[in-house]
């Protein structure tokens, strides 16, 4: 009850004689922590940042190392994972990749979440006529077939990464943009909003207090699910050699040197798979949970 | 109904005129010309080059005569095979990826629906659990990973199944196939069991399973109808999924279709061929999404009657 204001604390004296109320987000996380599924991949995502952040004191080789005498070699105690062709330790390149694999998933979707937050808040608030135009683009460009669009820019304007996350931003806010104008159109016509208003609240402070939190949830759980997806399409496009260019390097490039040698050295396929895969399923797990621990129906499937 | 399809379809014009001009500007903006990295080039023989090419001329009446020579079908030449144009190089390769295509789908409509509805019948249970879990393998496992492992088992470990070709020899087909139609057999899966659990809880199929049905008929003639409609929505999305799987799909086992070529046209930086291949798929999204969104309304009685209501 610490989180109830000045504002409120008058109504407090009452209702703390009725049930004591537990709030939206303490009764998800009591479904969430149920979830075995879902807290298992969100520890082992949180373990997966926490390396990404610690990678340059805590790797065991240098980026740059590389000992063409050795080549590749398979698994051994000197090298957990084994090493390429050019005798590179493989633990400490998936270490890399997985720094701008993760940063490109969580950068992209900030991007995307940034656009179409403000997007779907201003059409679902408005409404009317501007709400109509903003969302007849919106339907637009959801028919519009990004996926060639993304390489046709990259093929044009270079591989740059900072496009490559504003492409992939721009392409994956067009959901949060519906999901978000709808949450407010409906939230706006809410017996409680329409009491908060009849209260003398203003228009900044129910939509700070009433309206945000609630469509918070869908949101969030959005977000959480829009990552793997933003993960899976820089490595599509590194796979193909339209993603990140050497010398850095991400899980997508890794795989496809993998696959390159992988009659030989199968471990150069294996294990950067392995990182990518159970990523993109902790993700999923726990953007499921949490879909099911906040109650939210039909964000993505 | 007709009504509906006509909205439908004045939407689509716009988009994929969007497309078309999009690209055409974005591809003209592209830095360096086509024949800037070949060697040292007469300047006679450049300008030539661009006359033929219609690079001469100032860039809106380039842009009208594109869309002129669209208009009559003509995608133009491409810039790095003299000789050949867009059109025939695009239509070498569209049966052979209409093909992989269809066969991932179906690959994927098989499976999918099977384990959705498999799932949806005992929810909560190991019958659900299993297939789900294994759907969730096929999201989290993209088509670059899987190809690759599924030519180290079968192709170099196991030597059951050729990794490379198509149609060439016996078998060639089936791994690309596979490759491609898995993940969406895993969206599919998790979207009729959603659908199917949702169909099942309604009325009317209480009404079925009340007049004394046997479960299977309620499943498959009642069921199945509402329930797959997500599927069919799904459809138009996927298509264009596994259009852009086949660039991966094809590169990964030299299948000569159209993913391969468009990703060797973005290497060549073949500007007509990015730009006629774009245009093209862009053009089969588009249709093929507003294909999926009719059969869906169509599938829907309450969205049907609500069409013919407005027609009468």
């Amino acid at each position: 009850m610490t989180a109830i204001d000045a504002s409120s604390s008058q109504d407090d004296n009452v209702l703390a004689v009725a049930e004591k109320g537990s709030s939206l987000w303490h009764d998800a996380w009591i479904r969430l922590s149920k979830n075995r599924m879902a807290l298992a991949g969100g520890l082992v995502l949180l373990f997966f940042i926490v390396i990404a952040l610690l990678t340059p004191w805590i790797a065991p080789y240098s980026y740059e190392t590389q000992d063409l005498d050795l080549g590749a070699t398979p698994p051994s105690a000197a090298h957990w994972l084994g090493t390429d062709v050019f005798g590179r330790d493989l633990l400490t390149q998936i270490m890399y990749g997985g720094r701008v694999s993760l940063a490109v998933g969580f950068i992209a979707t900030a991007v995307a979440l940034l656009i179409g937050v403000t997007w779907g808040a201003i059409a679902g608030y408005l409404g009317g006529r501007v709400d109509a135009v903003m969302m007849r683009i919106v339907d637009m460009l959801y028919a519009l077939p990004f996926m060639i669009f993304i390489v046709l820019l990259m093929v044009i304007f270079g591989r740059n990464v900072l496009l490559l996350f504003l492409a992939i931003g721009a392409v994956e806010w067009l959901t949060m943009a519906r999901i978000m104008r709808s949450q407010v159109q409906s939230l706006r016509q809410q017996e409680f909003v329409e009491a908060a208003i009849s209260l003398g609240l203003s228009t900044g402070a129910i939509i700070r207090r009433h309206v945000v939190p609630n469509a918070l949830g869908p949101i969030i759980v959005y977000t959480t699910l829009t990552i793997p997806s933003v993960m899976l399409l820089e490595a599509f496009l590194s796979f193909l050699g339209l993603g990140i260019q050497p010398p850095q390097t991400s899980w997508g490039l890794l795989i496809s040197y993998g696959a390159e040698t992988m009659e030989e050295y199968p471990w150069l396929l294996i294990f950067p798979g392995l990182a990518l895969t159970i990523t993109l399923f902790s993700l999923n797990f726990l953007g499921d949970g949490l879909r099911d621990a906040l109650d939210v129906r039909g964000s993505k499937d | 109904m007709l009504r509906f399809l006509l909205s439908r379809l004045l939407q689509a014009v716009p988009v994929i005129f969007i497309v078309i001009t999009a690209t055409f500007f974005l591809v003209r903006m592209a830095p360096g010309g086509p024949f800037d990295d070949e060697k040292v080039v007469l300047p006679e023989v450049k300008r030539a080059l661009e006359a033929q090419y219609k690079l001469d001329l100032p860039l809106h009446e380039q842009y009208f005569a594109y869309l002129t020579d669209l208009a009559s079908g003509d995608l133009g030449p491409s810039f790095k095979y003299p000789g050949r144009s867009v059109n025939e190089i695009l239509f070498s390769g569209l049966p052979v990826t209409a093909e992989l295509g269809l066969y991932a789908l179906i690959i994927a409509l098989v499976i999918g629906v099977t384990a959705g509805v498999i799932a949806a019948l005992k929810p909560n249970t190991k019958q659900d659990y299993i297939p789900m879990t294994l759907a969730m393998v096929g999201i989290c496992m993209p088509s670059f990973l899987l190809g690759p492992l599924l030519v180290l088992v079968f192709g170099i470990y196991l030597e059951v199944l050729p990794i490379s070709g198509w149609g060439a020899i016996p078998g060639d087909k089936i791994l690309p196939s596979i490759t491609l139609g898995s993940a969406y057999a895993a969206y599919v899966a998790r979207l009729s069991r959603a659908g199917m659990l949702e169909v099942l809880s309604q009325d009317y199929i209480r009404t079925a399973r009340a007049k004394g049905l046997p479960e299977r008929w309620v499943v498959i003639k009642h069921g199945l109808r509402g329930g797959l409609i997500p599927v069919v929505a799904f459809l138009g999305p996927a298509f264009a999924g596994l259009l852009a799987g086949s660039f991966v799909v094809e590169t990964i086992f030299q299948i000569p279709g159209l993913g391969r070529f468009y990703v060797q046209a973005a290497f060549n930086r073949d500007y007509t061929m990015i730009l006629g291949t774009t245009v093209f798929l862009s053009t089969l999204i588009v249709l093929f999404n507003l294909a999926s969104d009719v059969a869906a309304a169509w599938l829907n009685p309450r969205l049907r009657a609500q069409f013919q209501g407005g027609q009468s």
